[in-house]
């Protein structure tokens, strides 16, 4: 369950998506989160869904990987999913017993609901996938360059969710292995009432924050020892340009954002 | 016996799976010394914690005194009780605020009672060579390395385990704390006849302490025996990346020199004993000095 | 004048605390290999960290090819003549690339792009790990790990490597990989190298080694003349290396034998 996280953690490719801009990228996740709001039909949604595995395709991401990062949600999409449908009212009564009734409405919204939170973490999964950590930062630090002027530290809060990012793994891993650890002195994380479960938690997590600041004591030492000294001054390996192919992938995604709207 | 595995596989499930252990049958004997070497990724992390069930073999069974334990009548937690792991870098698994109470957690997760709990505090710092009352109170955090590691091993002797798995425990410690350590393993080995297997990249301290040498290769034992039948395998352990002892690594040499000396030998007095008599009939031969 | 000269250095991490370090007196040539050996909590890692300016001491200087640490605008300078390799491999790699985290030494240094690509595919190819630049570095072995750590540092064309025990975490191949690449840092570029290690043989690779304990430093001496002295050897909390024991039990039977560091030479002095 831990290791199913996808957000953060980068699959190395060629393919197109891969070697796109990095701000193309950023830029068109947002442009579809927002489009995603204004979704309010099956052959949006649909089509959405449709545009979503083509990038998968074309990014030959294994989409094993992309569904398995859904299930830390499910809770929340199942969640979701009962709210609406008992809660939201209008329409005709589809469904009733004593006081529960469904809806016609809590169907359609619940559905709704549900698709977007669903597509919107795939298509987020599919940008972090795709862009190392360290291009995507390159890209929010650009982005968020001209915001600078009124003090935001654009370089070094790109630097952290870089190390965020570097770091999701680690600390997956490390959570697991205290969690082994501690099961073998007969601790118990799987049963009880929630009270008891939380209190079981404290033996994982308080190692794992000093496990985690410990790390983020050497990587601070290590990176300046390494000379490094906030975000500004610095050049890249990388330097971000432009391609043309970027630029029509670009008009592409907006082109295609407006027609999917249009559903 | 006490421990025995079958046919044992066992896979991680990513998204390209790796076969961690390939085929491992095994048995171990209650109160027998274990040593495991392989090079990195072999699969001994992973053997050893199918042994108190923290994993279940993808195939093949585990069985402890004769019960199968991932079955449904065994309880795990007995098992794990009786099957004491100590992870690598034990210490960053430490988390209460004083020493007592952390060796208190194993206990307490065993549902004993305050007292016994407090008898077992007491008698696991005194086996890891630390003062009761001296440290009972203090915060784990605030001590060194080496007796945070201490303190760690403590709260699993404090489950009383007939079976002690050490995976990499010298890690990190300098000469003397490890010295120390390993007299610990021996005291528990020989006094309390606890059954130990020690994982180990130092080849000294396996040849040295372990009754029965293990030697893993991707996933598969691929040689065991004494550590004197292990050890002298020089071709086939470099196949695998191995190295010898630096003690026999000598006596293989002037073997191969052509001085007549055993090379089963890891003491460092023994090995002395050996060489000097070796000289000793090499010049009555020659009835010169040496070579 | 030495590349690093530190004059009674001292310097405690809280006020109240004692001294991590006691009164350091030290000089290290350019190019030459010393290793730093001691008790857990005797000072090393301070001493190491007083080399990159990641700490200045409270008493004392430090200098570093003729700069003081103690003025902060030679903090850079003196960082990129200094590098440092921490312990753990997983907590000093910064991305998610191999060649991003060698670049990032020299993309702190403002260089032009293509210096940071010349450099990042050099120094990856010094410590063998050419092939590997877009490798994710968490599929790396140790070994491997540390190398290009190593790599890292050498991207930045450094005089000097301070290494806090790069291989505590490794297994024996991978130990002997870093060791090698240190080596050969050492004889081929002429690089200084400090190698701080809870490994005796390890130590004796050094031209020189340097005794710790509790913040001083006991002695320092080759490895020959250090683990000579089995009495200091004893106090200070170490061992000798398995060799120099032999070869010191076998001479207290009566055995002439000339000084040995290694299994090689013991054999030969033997026949
Ligand atoms: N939690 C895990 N998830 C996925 N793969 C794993 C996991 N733990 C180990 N592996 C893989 O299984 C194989 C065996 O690993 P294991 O940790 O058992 O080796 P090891 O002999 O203990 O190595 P080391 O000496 O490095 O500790 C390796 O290829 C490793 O990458
Ligand atoms: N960040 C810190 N805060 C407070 N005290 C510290 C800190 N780091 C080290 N010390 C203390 O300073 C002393 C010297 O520590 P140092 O880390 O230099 O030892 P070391 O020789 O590197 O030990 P080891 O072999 O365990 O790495 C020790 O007493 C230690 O407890
Ligand atoms: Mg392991
Ligand atoms: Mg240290």
């Amino acid at each position: 369950m831990l290791t199913d996280i996808t957000i953060g953690q980068h699959i190395p490719g060629s393919s197109i998506i891969h070697r796109m801009d990095p701000r193309i990228k950023i830029l068109v996740t947002l442009l579809m989160i927002t489009i995603l709001f204004f979704i309010d039909t099956f052959i949006g949604f649909l089509l959405f869904l449709l545009l979503v595995i083509i990038i998968l395709l074309t990014a030959r991401l294994p989409i094993k990987r992309v569904l398995r990062g859904l299930k830390p949600v499910f809770f929340l999409v199942i969640l979701t999913l009962f709210l609406h449908l008992f809660l939201t009212r209008g329409g005709e009564v589809i469904w009733q017993w004593r006081f529960l009734r469904i809806e016609e409405a809590g169907v359609f919204t619940g559905f709704f609901m549900v698709s977007r939170i669903l597509l919107l973490i795939m298509f987020t999964s599919i940008l972090t996938l795709t862009t190392s950590p360290l291009e995507l930062t390159d890209g929010i630090e650009y982005l968020l360059k001209p915001l600078a002027r009124f003090g935001l530290p654009a370089g070094e809060l790109a630097m952290m969710m870089t190390i965020a990012l570097r770091f999701i793994p680690t600390l997956l891993e490390e959570a697991e292995k205290i969690m082994k650890a501690q099961k073998a002195r007969g601790a118990d994380f799987e049963s009880g009432n929630i009270i008891q479960r939380a209190k079981a938690l404290v033996p994982l997590l308080v190692p794992l924050f000093i496990s985690a600041f410990r790390r983020a004591d050497e990587l601070a030492l290590a990176m300046e020892s390494r000379c490094y000294r906030g975000g500004t001054n610095r050049t890249r390996l990388h330097e971000l340009k432009l391609k043309s192919s970027d630029i029509y992938l670009f008009l592409l995604a907006v082109g295609l954002a407006v027609a999917i709207s249009f559903f | 016996m006490l421990i025995e595995l079958k046919d044992i596989r066992h896979i991680y499930q990513l998204d390209d799976p790796v076969v961690a252990l390939d085929g491992v049958n095994l048995e171990i004997e209650r109160g027998e010394f274990l040593g495991l070497i392989g090079h990195t990724g072999s699969g001994k992390s992973t053997l050893v914690q199918l042994l108190n069930g923290l994993l279940k073999p993808s195939e093949g069974q585990v069985f402890f005194e004769g019960r199968d334990i991932n079955s449904q009548e065994v309880e795990l937690k007995e098992i794990r009780r009786r099957v004491g792991l100590v992870f690598q870098y034990p210490e960053h698994q430490l988390f209460e605020e004083t020493v007592a109470r952390d060796i208190a957690f194993g206990p307490k997760n065993a549902g004993l009672s305050e007292e016994e709990i407090e008898n077992r505090v007491r008698e696991a710092l005194e086996l890891v060579g630390l003062d009761y009352e001296s440290f009972k109170d203090r915060s784990p955090f605030n001590l060194s390395g080496g007796q945070q590691r201490r303190i760690a091993i403590a709260g699993v002797l404090a489950l009383k385990p007939e079976v002690l798995i050490l995976d990499e425990p010298m890690a990190g410690l300098d000469p003397a704390g490890r010295r120390k350590l390993l007299e610990l393993l021996i005291h528990l080995h020989r006094e309390l006849e606890i059954t130990v297997i020690l994982i180990s990249h130092r080849m000294e301290e396996i040849a040295r302490l372990a009754d029965r040498v293990l030697v893993m290769d991707r996933g598969k034992i691929v040689l065991q025996g004494r550590p004197a039948e292990v050890f002298t395998e020089r071709e086939r352990l470099k196949e695998i990346d191995l190295d010898l002892p630096v003690v026999t690594d000598i006596l293989k040499k002037l073997e191969e020199k052509g001085l007549k000396v055993r090379t089963d030998i890891f003491a460092l007095e023994e090995a002395r004993d050996e060489i000097l008599s070796a000289l000793e009939k090499q010049s009555q031969f020659r009835e010169s000095r040496p070579c | 004048m030495s590349q690093i000269e530190m004059q009674g250095v001292e310097f405690s991490y809280r006020a109240q605390q004692d001294k991590a370090l006691a009164g350091i007196d030290l000089k290290v040539e350019k190019g030459e290999f010393i290793s730093v050996i001691g008790a857990n909590g005797s000072g090393k890692s301070t001493l190491a960290k007083m080399m990159n300016v990641l700490l200045v001491p409270d008493k004392g200087s430090v200098t570093i090819n003729g700069l003081t640490t103690s003025d902060p605008d030679n903090i850079w300078q003196i960082r990129q003549q200094v590098g440092m390799v921490f312990q753990n491999p997983d907590n000093q790699l910064v991305a998610t690339l191999v060649e991003d985290d060698v670049a990032f030494g020299p993309e702190n240094l403002a260089l032009p792009t293509e210096v940071i690509r010349q450099r990042v595919d050099q120094a990856l190819k010094t410590v063998g790990m050419d092939g590997y630049q877009s490798h994710p570095p968490h599929k790396l072995s140790g070994g491997q790990k540390q190398r290009v750590a190593i790599a890292g540092i050498l991207a930045m064309l450094p005089d000097c490597i301070v290494l806090d025990e790069p291989t505590a975490m490794l297994d024996p191949m991978g130990r002997k990989e870093v060791l090698e690449t240190i080596s050969r840092l050492n004889r081929e570029e002429n690089i200084t190298v400090v190698l701080i290690t809870h490994f005796m043989e390890e130590a004796g690779l050094a031209d020189r080694v340097v005794i710790m304990q509790e913040g001083r430093i006991r002695k320092t001496g080759s490895p020959r003349e250090i683990f000579r002295d089995t009495g200091l050897i004893a106090e200070a909390g170490l061992d000798v290396p398995e060799v120099v024991a032999l070869a010191n039990q076998l001479r207290q039977q009566g055995l002439s034998l000339p000084e040995v560091m290694t299994a090689d030479e013991l054999v030969d002095s033997l026949c």
